[in-house]
């Protein structure tokens, strides 16, 4: 049974139709890839999903359940992480209490106790920097924070948006190598990307999203070696 | 000697100023609003105390709970029926036109009930006053009481802040309130749990206020709402210490130019320091610089 179904969503900005009825599926333990050029509608796919944004027509479930109209703090609590664009980490915040914030659905403090160790474990630059604000660290440092505070909520599904963009290339290959770990561990993932390339080769299957439609979808590997999306997406 | 005792004076209207201005920045940072009924929460307050002690013959401490208890609720009414529908408005003047609209409710709600004359508030603090220095210098008992409560509350809010769960979530709503919905804070509950807190301290600071002044109008807490809103953009609204700061040297400079220049133009000059320090710095004295988002 697939984790997460989108079924035929419509999404509006005032008058203007941003989703024009995507439907997919993730199944659990996969690698998702959602890609597309700028304004193709990545980001509000996303949004709704985690309910930042409400879809006018169509259906998501997740894990069975209904979540078309759940706000976005209760899907949360239902499994689903977002790693947003940009980042978004509280600046003002340490690294140690945006961390904290990540497992905020949590009540259980040796249990949150445990989670950050494997996190500082994974990350260790985030405890080398745990009492700095998080406004100091560098895009790389704080996307890795994002991560580490989606992480902090154990999640079944983690959503990122544009983890990549505009870090250096060592970090754009540590990213990659993250989202590969965190399969290993059994998460499922779903990866929005400008960066195609990178997005394709880690994962399992894509979807090419253009104009707020779904234009063709499969296997990543075939993807990559399909020609009109090396033209339009690769750049060959 | 009486600089001292004007400076003691300044620091305890300073502090009452300070709680007031606390609500108004918390609700400001959390629900990017400005609240102008906040100052007559402090007049409901202050009118709850009196009623309470003066015609049910409560204990004092038990009409100050109750006070404080009427308040907490009437704040987190009126975020619930007045602003949060409007909290996706187009424009933030709708929910700042509503502000001034449930100020002027308030004021004249309490008109209709409790009449337009000046009521006796009764001091119920029974602490005795400071003599110091051979009665060269006395501090009133009055005094002693608001400024502990005003030190009990800035550390009690700061812990509150940097320690809990919801005060956590509450720094997490005021940066990124996107953000903090992806951690899984309820927004809307954050916002009420402000709008509860400043209220209830409104509660206090309504009652220190009619202590130290005390003649209690449907219109007593207008002033001091304007002055703890300059105090809040003073000390750099949006900033807890900032307010706490704004409070204390607004109270300061109003007393010693009431004793020493003229008490008439007292409220000029405190707005006149206001203009000067926002040209100098227009985020307040501890406010944060907005950076650009690049």
């Amino acid at each position: 049974m697939a984790m997460l179904k989108v079924k035929d969503i419509q999404v509006y900005y005032g008058m203007i139709q941003a989703l024009k009825g995507i439907s997919f599926e993730i199944n659990e333990g996969e690698v998702v890839a959602l890609i597309g050029a700028n304004g193709a509608g990545k980001t509000t796919t996303l949004h709704t999903i985690t309910g930042l944004l409400r879809a006018g027509k169509g259906k998501i479930s997740f894990m069975g359940e209904d979540i078309t109209d759940t706000p976005a703090h209760k899907i949360v609590k239902m499994g689903m992480a977002h790693v947003p664009e940009g980042r978004r980490v509280f600046a003002e915040l340490s690294v140690y209490e945006n961390l904290k914030l990540g497992a905020y659905i949590n009540k259980d403090k040796e249990e949150t106790q445990k989670t950050l160790e494997k996190i500082y474990e994974r990350f260790p630059r985030l405890e080398e920097r745990k009492k700095q604000l998080a406004g100091t660290l560098s895009g790389g440092e704080q996307q890795m924070l994002a991560i580490g505070r989606a992480l902090m909520s154990k999640p079944k599904l983690i959503v990122m948006d544009e983890p990549s963009m505009g870090l250096s290339p060592q970090f754009v290959d540590e990213i990659f190598r993250i989202i590969e770990d965190i399969r290993k561990e059994g998460m499922t993932v779903l990866v929005v990307e400008q960066n195609a390339k990178k997005a394709l080769k880690t994962a399992d299957r894509a979807y090419v999203l253009e104009t707020g439609n779904i234009i063709l979808s499969g296997d990543a590997r075939d993807l990559l070696n399909d020609e009109s999306v090396r033209k339009a997406y690769l750049g060959e | 000697m009486s600089f001292v005792y004007y400076l003691i004076n300044g620091i305890s209207l300073g502090s009452i100023y300070a709680i007031i201005a606390l609500g108004y920045t918390m609700v400001y940072g959390i629900a990017k609003m400005l609240n102008f009924a906040h100052g007559d929460i402090i007049m409901v307050g202050a009118y709850a105390v009196l009623n309470m002690t003066i015609y049910a013959g409560a204990n004092p401490w038990v009409a100050i709970l109750v006070s404080i208890a009427v308040c907490t609720l009437l704040g987190v009414i009126i975020e619930k029926i007045a602003y949060k529908p409007l909290r996706n408005a187009a424009s933030s003047l709708a929910v700042l036109i509503t502000a001034i609209g449930m100020s002027y409710l308030l004021q004249n709600l309490a008109l209709l009930i409790f009449g337009a004359d000046a009521k006796a508030f009764v001091n119920i603090i029974d602490v005795p006053s400071l003599v110091l220095f051979d009665g060269d210098l006395i501090i009133s008992g009055t005094i002693i009481v608001t400024i502990v409560s005003c030190v009990l509350i800035m550390a009690g809010l700061t812990i509150f802040i940097k320690k809990t769960r919801q005060g956590q979530a509450m720094q997490a709503v005021s940066e990124d309130r996107g953000a903090a919905q992806l951690m899984g804070i309820n927004v809307n509950g954050t916002i009420s749990l402000t709008f509860a807190i400043g209220s209830g301290l409104a509660a206090i600071a309504g009652f220190l206020l009619c202590s130290a002044y005390p003649t209690i109008t449907p219109y007593t807490g207008a002033m001091p709402g304007i002055k703890a809103f300059v105090a809040a953009v003073f000390g750099g609204i949006g900033s807890v210490p900032g307010a706490m700061l704004g409070g204390i040297l607004l109270g300061i400079i109003e007393i010693l130019s009431r004793a020493y220049i003229t008490s008439q133009l007292s409220d000029a000059i405190v707005f006149a320091v206001l203009i000067i320090v926002l040209l100098v710095r227009p985020t307040g004295i501890l406010g944060k610089n907005i950076r650009e988002k690049v």
